[in-house]
């Protein structure tokens, strides 16, 4: 007689397909939006198994910035390209061209807020009524109270106080015109999970997440990759060290770890030791206290 | 990590559990104390919330605004929502649903109580058994909760006394005789020492059991899957319509109970045809038997015409069917009660129908267990039993049987919400 047992990855994965399923029979134009991160190769893997043998029932979006690491749009190509899937491309520069947004301007300057724009327009151009994405509870304070359905308004808003209750493994996607949900199926991951996910089903992962020399600068803390978007200050130098990425955003807030892990495996017992969080390397995070709830609020991811 | 520790991670058991607490019990100590010992508080989280403290003019580091993460929380000093931690030790992970203990948020704690399978009560040493005691208890049993560990806490305050201790365990035994809860574990602590918490306080040596992390840690977990009556929810039908798999036709869900294996004989409700099972698979391949809570496809022997919201079962166990059921509800709007005959849309399982409900049978007072007959208006956090008629027979258990059928929720069709949670009986 079997033990009727799940390992606590198979039981995540578990719920992660059963909320991607929901989304597929809940909605009229679902979308998962990816951006090459690790939690989004996580959830492309997931879909894939959810819907298979069909292809997935839905696009890819990715919304950005312009600043991306190149190695990451490599990877994004190449990934869309082995599934067959569709993607569709939003960009914040066409935001700011068509005077949507104002570029920030000043040392720190970040299109990381300017997604926001971009993001919701691209929602509304395509109707999507569901955006799937990767974010997980245990990343941020305010991502800890999120739901996996998370309701926004018409102006794609989310309300923290005024969330919908949910129980058991019952998901309420009604909605009225013009509103849309954001889901969350990898709500109870955390970042461990994730990559003994990756290593336990063997995903490609894009090139900056191991080890590599790089020239870095260091700012508030964060070690920086130099790049053009960045303007290095007089009292900055350009370093060249061993570094690697532990998420991956944009080239100007997302911060770099010196390490020298080239495998899954260096990652996982890295991150097995660390005593920083994923999002203490984000200097979007770092400009106030409630820097993640009050850019959800307008709509961020 | 070893490469030993990163195989075991692999082999780990998830535990769900909820907290419920009031601002002084020290329940935000305990979380705090189980992540920090845990490490999983991490250094920059830490040191955040201690530069927070110091703004707010705090001498000690407040653990509470771990938890607190929304602004107005933070402003105010409370917990309004559910918020969900995580940590894990070489044994298990563990998810854990903390929640608002005031009345107030009775139906944040069903919400958090509807996916645990065990229940931490906190109880103040020096008040005993108080009003929210009853009030924790009564929801875990409602919610059928398996597993319940009564912490009595704050023993520091009462000279770590065994018969403090011993009388309110006998005075929780006695209240708890009148609910539904199988197991209940009782646990001397100080969480701000750290007393019998991750490790084996030296100071209550007349404590002959584990320390509260050592239960969490062994306990049995079945979480509450009933592994006896198959039923299978239609989530979604997966159609290539592809050169490869031209003519496959394959039923996706997530086994709500039982076992099913290739072969079986199987039945479809509401339509009542059977046919067999001819395959059980995943993405990975066949598999030679799916069980709760795993997502799988199945595919059928013969044709026959197959929607999300219909289940599969099996011809000699099948669940009930019927358009009037009784149920306990908690209700959860804060704009709108109960309303006798209106119209709700019910979700259940993956089935949608409209419902009405018919009569109120009485109120439940949380704090005494008492029933209230003569007032039946049914509000934000009233938990009652109700009578209810939809207008297409649902396929359910009770959900002392099986959890997964035999609950729902009520959805009101102009504002989307969700009004209610409701429970089968």
């Amino acid at each position: 007689m079997s033990s009727y047992r799940l390992t606590h990855l198979k039981h995540l994965e578990a719920e992660a397909i059963y909320v991607l399923r929901e989304v597929a029979a809940q909605f009229q134009k679902p979308v998962l939006l990816f951006s090459g991160g690790k939690d989004s190769i996580v959830m492309t893997r997931l879909a894939q198994k959810a819907f298979h043998p069909a292809k997935l029932p839905f696009p890819l979006l990715h919304v950005d910035t312009g600043h991306n690491f190149p190695e990451t749009i490599e990877y994004r190509d190449a990934l869309v390209d082995k599934m067959g899937a569709t993607l569709i491309v939003a960009h914040v520069q066409d935001s700011i061209d068509q005077g949507r947004v104002v570029e920030e301007s000043g040392v720190n300057a970040s299109r990381n807020g300017l997604q926001t724009t971009t993001l919701l327009d691209a929602l509304e151009l395509h109707k999507f009524d569901a955006a799937l994405g990767g974010a997980r509870r245990d990343e941020e304070k305010a991502r800890a109270k999120e739901r996996f359905f998370s309701h926004r308004n018409e102006f794609g808003q989310w309300d923290p106080k005024n969330q919908r209750p949910e129980l058991w493994n019952i998901f309420n996607g009604h909605k009225g015109f013009g509103e849309h949900f954001r889901v969350f199926p990898l709500s109870n991951w955390t970042e461990m999970d994730v990559w003994q996910y990756i290593a336990l089903e063997n995903l490609d992962i894009p090139s900056i997440y191991f080890t590599h020399e790089r020239e870095v600068i260091l700012r508030n803390g964060s070690l920086l990759a130099n790049c053009p978007y960045i303007s290095v200050q007089s009292n900055e130098t350009v370093m060249r060290r061993m570094i690697r990425f532990r998420t991956v955003g944009d080239m100007t807030c997302t911060g770099a770890i010196e390490s020298t892990a080239n495998s899954l495996e260096d990652i996982i017992s890295e991150v097995a030791a660390a005593r920083m969080t994923e999002r203490g390397t984000r200097a979007d995070d770092k400009r106030s206290e409630t820097a993640m709830e009050d850019r959800k609020k307008q709509g961020y991811f | 990590m070893s490469e030993n520790d990163s195989k075991s991670y692999l082999d780990m058991d998830l535990l769900r559990f909820t907290t419920a607490g009031s601002v002084d019990d020290g329940k935000s100590t305990l979380i705090g104390r189980l992540l920090y010992d845990s490490k999983s508080i991490f250094e920059d989280q830490l040191e955040a919330i201690e530069l927070s403290s110091r703004k707010r003019g705090e001498e000690i580091t407040n653990l509470a605004l771990l938890t607190d993460g929304l602004r107005a929380e933070r402003e105010q000093g409370i917990t309004i929502d559910v918020a969900y931690r995580y940590f894990a030790t070489p044994k298990r992970k563990f998810i854990i649903a903390d929640t608002p203990g005031h009345i107030q948020y009775t139906r944040n704690m069903v919400t958090g109580a509807s996916t645990a399978d065990l229940a931490i009560i906190l109880i103040d040493a020096r008040k005993g058994v108080i009003e929210q005691t009853c009030r924790h208890s009564f929801i875990a049993s409602l919610l059928q909760i398996q597993h319940v560990v009564v912490c009595i806490n704050k023993m520091d305050l009462v000279d770590y006394s065994e018969s403090t201790f011993n009388d309110i365990v006998a005075q929780y035994k006695d209240f708890a005789s009148r609910l539904d809860i199988p197991h209940i574990d009782f646990v001397p602590i100080s969480a701000l020492n750290g007393d019998n918490v991750v490790d084996k306080s030296p100071r209550m040596p007349w404590y002959l059991g584990g320390p509260l992390l050592y239960i969490l840690e062994n306990v049995y977990i079945n979480h509450n899957y009933n592994h006896i009556d198959a039923r299978f929810p239609v989530q979604w039908v997966v159609r290539p319509q592809s050169k490869d798999y031209h003519d496959y036709r394959g039923y996706s869900g997530r086994v709500c109970g039982g076992v099913f294996r290739k072969g079986d004989e199987v039945v479809v409700l509401p339509s009542g045809f059977s046919t067999r099972i001819k395959s059980v698979h995943t993405f990975d391949g066949e598999i030679p038997e799916a069980f709760a809570p795993m997502s799988v496809s199945m595919t059928l022997e013969d044709e026959i015409d197959i929607s999300r919201g219909m289940m599969i079962a099996k011809p000699n166990n099948k669940p009930k069917a019927e358009q009037d059921l009784e149920a306990m509800i908690c209700w959860f709007s804060d704009s709108q009660p109960l309303q006798l005959r209106n119209k709700y849309t019910m979700l259940h399982t993956t089935n949608e129908v409209k419902c009405m409900v018919q009569e109120v049978r009485y109120k439940v007072d949380i704090n005494t267990l008492h029933k209230i007959e003569d007032d039946k208006k049914i509000a934000l956090n009233d938990i009652g039993r109700i009578k209810i008629r939809a207008s297409a027979p649902v396929l359910f258990d009770t959900y002392r049987r099986n959890r997964l059928t035999g609950s729902f929720i009520l959805v009101d069709d102009l504002s989307h919400n969700t009004v209610a949670a409701g429970m089968i009986i």
